[in-house]
């Protein structure tokens, strides 16, 4: 009874929207209030990177890897730091070695994944620089995750809360979901063979906590809040402030919201 | 004798049976669809009450810390380090003091730790540029930083 | 000893260069190379074999039979590949317990059921005749080895012995019937596996509604191919014990050598026209990719241009499609020259499969860094020898030993 309650309640709301659309055209509406308006949970998740912030310290990602015991010596990390650095004549050079689990300690783009030989070359003269900065990024909890719709067993789903997780016990390793995840944040778990992803610290959110990472932090790049609460800070931020997402051509609509984010960026 | 043309369709109709009654068998009964969308919601309900336990939270966050060490607190009070969390350096305090050895956990004293920071890679327009920063290569190789820095206060050590 | 956990799924045979995210590897080899190479050849196989029931194609009568066992013995070896492809193939059975159908792999397991059904139903109905005539040929032998072999063929009959004309009729018709219905669950079956890659939004390469008919149509090619290279071999293997039994001259030996140049140039006309139809396709979806030159045509213009350039333009197109071709409809064909044919359009589908499947991976997600494919020969870990060099090899040579195994029971090479 509650549930065919809870129906009408929702409908009326969506009626409500619908026949104020003619005043409210004037307004502009944010996904978060309109899925705020709509929704009957709570809770969903929704995260803030602000790249001005970030100094390239790696913190995050240590954090995260000890936090969430992924192999900490193994090149797959689900949080990871880029490095841009475009120079005078417009040539982007970008890394991140290890995932920035060591930060960014030298000026050399690193040798591993940036083979010089090609036009690229691993020494920047500092006059040359035009700028730098840091991206953080993580998974993006997308609102319609590509990951989630090719996994062919139901390993993979969204929570109520937003966050998209993997049951560990039912996943097949087939790996279409790393092949149909557009930012690359999928993986393999060296020790349970099973696809793995961020997952917000799922552990420390659902106690209160903040994530590992955004702890981490010495700079507030990294914040995490509920997208439902009008009064939190990543709500507000994402209201106020001129903020971006990655690749939405993919239709993905990720929930991790950028401040500062260059075109270069990819 | 009877049509013996069906005779194929009866062993498909056994087989599919079986693989009915192994999937009823096999799959947990809190399987199914947890919202409204099959695309999005389609999957073991207990998964979600798993991985709210899972894993153990390993950073406890430095307020934890100090209700110890309070003069490791005191001295990062108006230090510019007070940012930056005990964990970040001293690693994850999880089971710490609990174990019966305080003294295991790991305090990274390397270069490595303080360059991520304070290594000076001439980005003017990054924020990293706002940080006092070094060239590694040049800036007393082959010492380490906790010999004339107090990675606390961040001031100079007054017996270095 | 490396420490197994700090060895990341596909760091071992991933060589990157550029910027590429740090999760990026080549996550699919090898043996999501022979998938559709294997179901492809499954499909053809089998397409071949309903040309005859179905349509009534005279000219593919010998053929027919042969491609219709040759499809069931390819059968387990479609699945072979993605089972050793799998982190986990013990829990590969979870597609058809709870399938996820907005995923294109989660139908795998039904269209593969539904189409082995379809298969084995119609062999049945080909061979119910000669399991009946068996069984009651073989009874009251002594020998163990007959006995056995009397058990498995009356298992075989289901219980149906009825050989009367009228009920043969019925086995006829029942053929017919079931390879109509089939060719659609074949196309579908390969189809699907063009969908598996063409419906991945993420990857530039794969994106193409085009993808699942170039599949069609290049796995009918290798279907048929395969299936005229098989033919051509068991013949010429019967023509060298003509040969040695009765001597060059012998009459019998023009015979098997007439026949087996008639089937030949017959099956070859559809080969050419499927040919035609996947090539066409094929340079449609490259010119439409650079005419309308999206974000993405940048890298992949690099990736088909520069960085698998050879594999594409040389070993695929020209090595595996052009030169074939000519061979082909050049006047005066001889086994020899058709047997080289073969071969190399063989390699040509496999090459395209390789060039989608690894190709697809060549470049980042990021669009600013490559990958190389570094395959995994020597293998020295389970994984390196499931997604390597021996991998591949296992489930190449599995058919053969099916069919070998098959023919024990199901004589296709012989008259029934």
């Amino acid at each position: 009874m509650s549930c065919s309650r809870r129906t009408l309640l929702k409908n009326t709301v969506k009626g409500a929207i619908v026949a104020s659309l003619p005043i409210s055209a004037f307004r502009l509406l944010s996904p978060a209030e309109l899925k705020a308006a709509i929704g009957d949970e709570k809770v969903r998740w929704g995260f803030v990177v602000d790249t001005t912030k970030c100094v390239g310290c790696g913190f995050c990602v240590k954090a995260c890897k000890k936090e969430n015991e992924i192999p900490y010596d193994a090149p797959i990390t689900r949080t990871w730091v880029e490095r841009y650095v475009v120079t005078r004549d417009e040539k982007v050079h970008a890394d991140s070695p290890m995932g920035a689990r060591d930060g960014f300690t030298s000026a050399r783009i690193d040798e591993e994944t940036m083979e010089s030989g090609g036009e690229h070359t691993a020494e920047i003269e500092p006059a040359e620089i035009a700028k730098a900065f840091f991206v953080p990024k993580l998974c993006n909890q997308c609102e319609k995750p590509a990951c989630v719709q090719v996994c062919p067993v139901g390993a993979t789903y969204q929570t109520a809360d937003g966050v998209v997780l993997i049951d560990r016990t039912w996943c097949i390793g087939c790996g279409y979901c790393v092949m149909a995840c557009p930012y690359g944040v999928r993986f393999f778990h060296p020790k349970y063979k099973v696809a793995d992803k961020c997952n917000f610290c799922y552990h420390r959110i659902s106690k209160g906590l903040k994530t590992a990472c955004v702890q981490a932090c010495p700079f507030g790049a990294r914040q995490i809040g509920n997208l439902r609460d009008p009064d939190d800070p990543v709500t507000q931020t994402i209201m106020n402030e001129r903020v971006s997402v990655l690749k939405d051509e993919y239709g993905t609509k990720p929930q991790v919201f950028y401040l500062g984010l260059d075109y270069t960026v990819k | 004798m009877k049509n013996h043309v069906l005779r194929p369709l009866w062993v498909a109709i056994a087989f599919v049976a079986l693989i009915l009654l192994a999937r009823y068998v096999m799959v947990p009964r809190d399987f199914g669809v947890q919202g409204d969308s099959f695309t999005f919601n389609f999957h073991r309900a207990g998964n979600v009450d798993e991985w709210k336990n899972m894993p153990a939270v390993a950073y406890l966050g430095g307020e934890t810390c100090v209700e110890c060490h309070d003069e490791q607190g005191a001295a990062l009070e108006d230090s510019p380090h007070v940012i930056i969390q005990c964990e970040n350096c001293h690693g994850p305090g999880r089971d710490h003091p609990e174990t019966e050895n305080p003294a295991t956990m790991t305090i990274d004293r390397s270069r490595g730790l303080c360059l991520r920071c304070h290594a000076d890679l001439g980005y003017e327009n990054s924020s990293r540029a706002d940080l006092p920063g070094i060239n590694p290569e040049e800036h007393n190789i082959d010492t380490q930083c906790v010999q004339c820095h107090n990675p606390h206060t961040a001031e100079f050590k007054e017996d270095a | 000893m490396v420490d197994p956990l700090t060895i990341a799924h596909g760091a071992e045979w991933t060589v990157k260069h550029g910027f590429v995210y740090p999760n990026e590897f080549i996550y699919w080899g090898l043996t999501i190379v022979m998938y559709p190479y294997m179901t492809g050849l499954v499909a053809g196989a089998f397409v071949l074999s309903s040309l005859y029931h179905v349509f009534g194609q005279k000219d593919l009568k010998d053929i027919a039979k042969f491609a219709l066992v040759f499809s069931l013995a390819l059968l387990p070896v479609a699945m072979m590949p993605l089972m050793l492809h799998l982190q986990q193939p013990l829990r590969g059975i979870e597609v058809m317990f709870t399938p996820h159908f907005t995923s294109a792999i989660a139908a795998f397991g039904m269209v593969f059921t539904t189409y082995s059904i379809i298969v084995l139903s119609e062999i049945w109905f080909v061979y119910r005749q000669y399991f009946v005539e068996q069984t009651r040929a073989l009874k009251g032998s002594t020998d163990t080895g007959d006995q056995i072999k009397r058990v498995i063929y009356n298992v075989l009959t289901l219980g149906a012995y009825d050989i009367s004309e009228e009920a043969v009729a019925k086995d006829h018709k029942a053929v017919t019937i079931l390879a109509g219905i089939g060719i659609p669950v074949a196309c579908f079956l390969h189809g699907y596996a063009g969908f598996i890659f063409g419906s991945v939004k993420a990857n530039a390469l794969w994106m193409s509604p085009l993808m699942p008919v170039i599949f069609i149509m290049s796995a009918v090619v290798s279907g048929i191919a395969l299936c005229m290279l098989t033919y051509i071999i068991i013949m010429e293997w019967k023509k060298f014990r003509a040969v040695l039994r009765k001597g060059l001259g012998d009459e019998s030996v023009t015979v098997i050598a007439g026949v087996e140049m008639d089937v030949m140039k017959k099956t070859s006309r559809y080969l050419i026209g499927f040919l035609i139809a996947a090539i066409t396709l094929e340079l449609l979806d490259i010119i439409f990719r650079g005419y309308t030159s999206m974000k993405s045509w940048d890298i992949l213009r690099e990736v088909m241009f520069e960085e698998d350039f050879t594999k594409i333009f040389i070993l695929q197109y020209g090595l595996g499609n052009v030169l074939p071709f000519i061979l082909l409809m050049l006047p005066k064909m001889t086994i020899r020259r058709l047997f080289v044919a073969l071969c190399l359009i063989l390699f040509g589908v496999f090459m395209m499969r390789w060039n989608v499947v690894i190709g697809g991976q060549a470049f980042s997600l990021s669009f600013s860094g490559f990958m190389n494919y570094d395959l995994p020969i020597i293998p020295h870990n389970l994984e390196t020898y499931r997604e390597g060099l021996f991998g591949a090899l296992t489930v190449a040579a599995t058919p053969f030993i099916i069919f070998w195994l098959i023919n024990k029971i199901v004589p296709s090479m012989k008259e029934v």
